[in-house]
């Protein structure tokens, strides 16, 4: 079956995807898509403008067209299509034959027809074109307005803030996202976004757009008023797409789209039409949920199920705008005749919830939240299941007092066909079928289902969802540490404090069986060391550190380890380079210059170690803990000390909290960066903690990181003087350490507290739980307690006895070879030893 | 030298070992992992391990999965099993094991 998708958005794409699985043997499928590149985020749009790139948003997993043998063809817009002879002509005149043909072709912009709307520095928000236009624009713009104040134009709003430009918002109604939310709504969330620094006109409808007098452009309203501007963007609505149907006699809607019936087809039986181009019922569908839907069902028409079927959307939706909560489901404007409301108001909190029941007060009919929207998971369960409410439904949205717990709805009362992802349209009943076939982590839970794989809106629902089949099947809801010890990190750091337990031996006595393993020894002394700090090659907690903590290096393939000297902030004296440089040559060592900014020595045998260090330490150098779950290294540039940009001593501070933190031992690596001015050459936000010098102070970034799954560092505080960030840092860094799992790092860390970034700024700015003095006092210990433990390895003889290969002879380890590449040594492949020499 | 009558070699002081730790011994030219699970639990296996080539098995983790009392290898954390030396991961992986004992807080080892 040949198969042409039109259009590779959001809905286009997730149709692929659709496609892949349904598995249609003799499927031939071709992607005709206008854009210059594959389907993008375009919910996520505004992040364009906060650090994410491009390909950041793409929604195409690397080898998905060599796997699936799809053909894409970019900047190949569909011009026609002959019903008859069924091809498709693209733009660059290819003309493709299907059998089957889905157009997905979106929505355009809608631009008012009004004189001046096409000059120059005004836009659209849509496409990546666009946003890449409008950030060249911002660069020789000051003022910015978006209009349309609807869902769209809010998100504009942000990016245009984001740009660093003074926002307007001007809209033609009498209030804020008239569509979904209400009156009082509306004029809560206005005065939060004003108090945001975005000046918002209402009831302004614009006539014409001239030059402006005190900026580039101005924009006059019918009201006789007028505002001047440099930058526009238009927001003020979508039109689909649906000239292909026009221009091919296909039924259109009322108000425009690609009419289709229930099975998401057409006027003609081998055309398809999904996502924001198609109008069921006369209705289009502005979110990417109901697009997502008629994706799933399209697939599957197309994979033989008849009866597959798109039957509507609801079109509820909980959003961030702004760092503002909106929510609205249902019913939001009490239409349903004989409804009812029920308001909760706070204007000193700027908050506002209301819910609409029905005449007989049972049922919930709809809701606006502006300013909080806790609620929303448990109304949308309400609403959409026809769930009878509480006796006293106000209490669903008057704020819990004396510690009462809310009304909520356990997993429990929701039906088994209740719809807990909207945007993948996974049920109850689905994601209780994963839990019985083994998904038992929200990650096997994401892969099967791809419940919460989206917008992971639904994740604290489906995580209760999970945990409660699981006890119902009489599994352990088990974050286990391991066999031998049945907690999580987090509670055994607790029972450690609380306890007061110093050895491995006394841990398992209280809390534990067996022997232990290499799983909870080095947690159990990574735990010790942050609470204790004792040197952590004293006999009680040397053998539970792993290989490389044992013998203080890192271990390489072959058997010997790497050498590595703090180097605090990257910068180390002439003579201390010459120094290392001594030991390198006079051990063979090979060397090289890390990530880190500093040396790296290798081919160390495991004997030569302790002396080694010992003419180190002679040199004034400490360890640099490259082995450990610890503090790495506080990546620097040379900031305003030399630098002609630099804005603070970015140096000086690196070095300052590189000796403040060095020797903490964490759930896994710790790495910082400090740069000295915007232009970020220590690429701070990559980092787990990221500092950015500015004019007004240092802002702190938490949570980055490089690696496998490079994670940019999110805003935890601005301009903050050094004791602040200081002190912000160490209850940072200290709460990682007790709350972190095993071998998670702070951007997994942070990804699984719910609440995120804002827990994390309520948590430690506002001391929300009252922890910040002893998360302070905690890391002041450790700070005090520092000992260079190559120092203390070196004077210890019982210590250095342990440095060697054989406890029955003074030689190595004979099978270590090395030969010679590019002027240093490097270990001897199998291949390039001698044979006979290899003793069993 | 029958199998009945081993050559013990001696190779260190039960001290010389910390509980819960291996050391390598050089017993006629073959590298032997000794270790001491507990206070005077001994036991012996090849030091090299076949999965990587380096001669490291003694600088493992000790401990116990299930049943099995093991050594994790340093470089890619295979579990060796001390008693039977089989690779709980991958059964090509597997080792010899060695005869140790304690005598008079002495610690010999016969290979194989």
């Amino acid at each position: 079956m040949k198969i042409v998708l039109v259009g590779h958005g959001m809905v286009g794409h997730k149709f692929l995807d659709e496609l892949r699985q349904a598995q249609i043997p003799g499927a031939d499928v071709t992607v005709l898509c206008e854009e210059p590149r594959t389907a993008y985020d375009r919910v996520h749009l505004s992040e364009f403008f906060t650090g994410k790139t491009a390909e950041d948003l793409s929604l195409v997993e690397p080898g998905f067209f060599e796997n699936t043998g799809f053909v894409l063809r970019l900047n190949s817009r569909a011009a026609a299509i002959d019903r008859r002879a069924h091809t498709v002509t693209t733009q660059n005149g290819i003309t493709l034959p299907y059998d089957k043909l889905v157009l997905a072709t979106g929505s355009y912009p809608f631009v008012p027809p009004l004189k001046g709307s096409d000059r120059e520095h005004c836009f659209v928000y849509r496409t990546i074109e666009d946003l890449e236009a409008m950030k060249a624009s911002s660069a020789v713009s000051r003022k910015g307005v978006v209009v349309g104040g609807g869902l769209l134009g809010l998100e504009c709003a942000k990016a245009l803030c984001d740009l660093g430009l003074e926002t307007h918002v001007v809209e033609f109604a009498p209030r804020l996202m008239a569509v979904q939310i209400d009156d009082e709504g509306s004029r809560i969330l206005r005065s939060r976004i004003e108090a945001l620094g975005v000046h918002v006109h209402t009831e302004r409808s614009t006539i014409k757009i001239t030059d402006g007098r005190r900026a580039r452009q101005r924009m006059v309203f019918a009201d006789g008023t007028h505002l001047e501007t440099d930058m526009i963007v238009f927001s003020a609505g979508i039109r689909p797409r649906d000239e292909l149907a026009r221009q091919n006699a296909l039924a259109v809607g009322a108000r425009g789209g690609i009419a289709i019936d229930d099975r998401c087809r057409t006027s003609d039986p081998d055309i398809y039409a999904i996502g924001e181009c198609a109008a069921w019922r006369d209705q289009t569908f502005g979110l990417v949920a109901p697009g997502y839907d008629m994706a799933r069902i399209t697939a599957r028409q197309l994979a033989g199920d008849a009866m597959a079927a798109f039957t509507g959307a609801d079109m509820s939706t909980k959003l961030k705008l702004m760092g503002v909560d909106v929510a609205s489901i249902g019913d939001a404007h009490s239409k349903t005749p004989g409804c009812r409301s029920l308001c909760y108001a706070d204007e000193c909190k700027q908050i506002y919830k209301k819910i609409v029941v029905s005449a007989d007060g049972t049922r919930l009919l709809g809701a606006v939240l502006v300013g909080n929207a806790d609620e929303y998971g448990t109304l949308l369960q309400m609403a959409l299941n026809d769930i009878a409410l509480p006796s006293d439904p106000e209490l669903l949205i008057l704020p819990a007092v004396d510690g009462k717990a809310k009304p909520g709805i356990g997993p429990d009362a929701l039906p088994d066909n209740a719809q807990i992802c909207s945007c993948n349209s996974v049920s109850k009943g689905q994601i209780c079928a994963a839990v019985g076939e083994g998904a038992t982590t929200i990650g096997e839970i994401k892969a099967c289902t791809k419940a919460g794989a989206t917008c992971g809106g639904c994740v604290p629902l489906v995580t209760q969802i999970m945990n409660s089949e699981m006890s119902r099947l009489g599994m352990m809801v088990n974050n286990h540490l391991c066999e031998h010890l049945p907690y999580s990190r987090q509670e055994l750091y607790h029972l450690v404090r609380i306890d007061e337990i110093k050895s491995f031996e006394d841990l398992l006595a209280r809390h534990g069986i067996g022997l232990g393993c290499d799983i909870c020894k080095p947690t159990a002394a990574s735990i010790f060391a942050s609470c204790w700090n004792d040197f952590v090659l004293k006999d009680e907690l040397a053998s539970l550190q792993d290989s490389n903590d044992y013998f203080l290096g890192n271990i390489q393939k072959d058997g010997t380890y790497s050498v590595v000297p703090r180097m605090p902030g990257g910068e180390v004296t002439p003579e201390g380079l010459i120094a290392v440089c001594q030991v390198a040559k006079k051990y063979a060592l090979y060397t090289k210059i890390t990530g880190g900014q500093r040396l790296d020595l290798f081919g160390a045998r495991v004997e030569q170690l302790p002396a080694i260090w010992e003419e180190l330490i002679a040199a004034g150098f400490e360890s640099g803990h490259a082995y450990g779950k610890a503090l790495r290294t506080v990546k620097s540039c040379v900031g305003s000390t030399w630098c002609r940009y630099g804005v603070d001593d970015s140096m000086g501070l690196a070095v300052e909290l590189e000796n403040r933190y060095k020797g903490l031992r964490a759930p896994h690596k710790i790495k910082f960066g400090v740069s000295g001015c915007t232009r970020e050459c220590a690429e701070a936000q990559g980092k787990d903690v990221g500092i950015i010098a500015t004019e007004r102070g240092w802002n702190l970034y938490i949570c980055g990181n490089g690696g496998m799954k490079p994670r940019h560092a999110e805003l935890l505080a601005s301009d903050l003087d050094k004791a602040a960030l200081v002190r912000l840092i160490d209850r940072f860094l200290m709460l990682y350490v007790r709350t972190a799992d095993r071998l998670q790092r702070t951007s997994t860390w942070r990804d699984t507290l719910e609440g995120g970034l804002e827990y994390l700024k309520t948590v430690l700015i506002n001391d929300s739980l009252g922890v910040c003095d002893e998360l302070e006092r905690q890391m002041q210990h450790v700070v005090d307690t520092y000992q260079c433990e190559w120092k203390t390895a070196v004077t210890d003889p019982e210590v250095r006895k342990r440095f060697r290969s054989f406890v029955n002879d003074p030689r190595g380890d004979e099978r270590i070879v090395f030969v010679e590449e590019r002027g240093q040594i490097r270990p001897a492949r199998r291949a390039e030893r001698e044979p006979q020499s290899l003793p069993r | 030298m029958t199998k009945d009558s081993p050559h013990w070699t001696a190779v260190c002081k039960l001290g010389d070992i910390l509980p819960g730790t291996g050391v390598c011994a050089l017993v006629e030219g073959c590298h032997v992992a000794v270790f001491r699970i507990g206070d005077r639990d001994l036991y012996a296996i090849d030091n090299i391990d076949p999965r990587s080539g380096a001669s490291v098995l003694s600088r493992g983790l000790t401990g116990n999965l299930g049943e099995h009392i093991v050594v994790a290898s340093p470089l890619y954390k295979n579990h060796l099993d001390l008693r039977t030396g089989e690779c709980l991961e991958t059964p090509e992986h597997a080792v010899r094991t060695h005869r140790v004992r304690l005598r008079g807080g002495d610690v010999f080892v016969a290979l194989g």
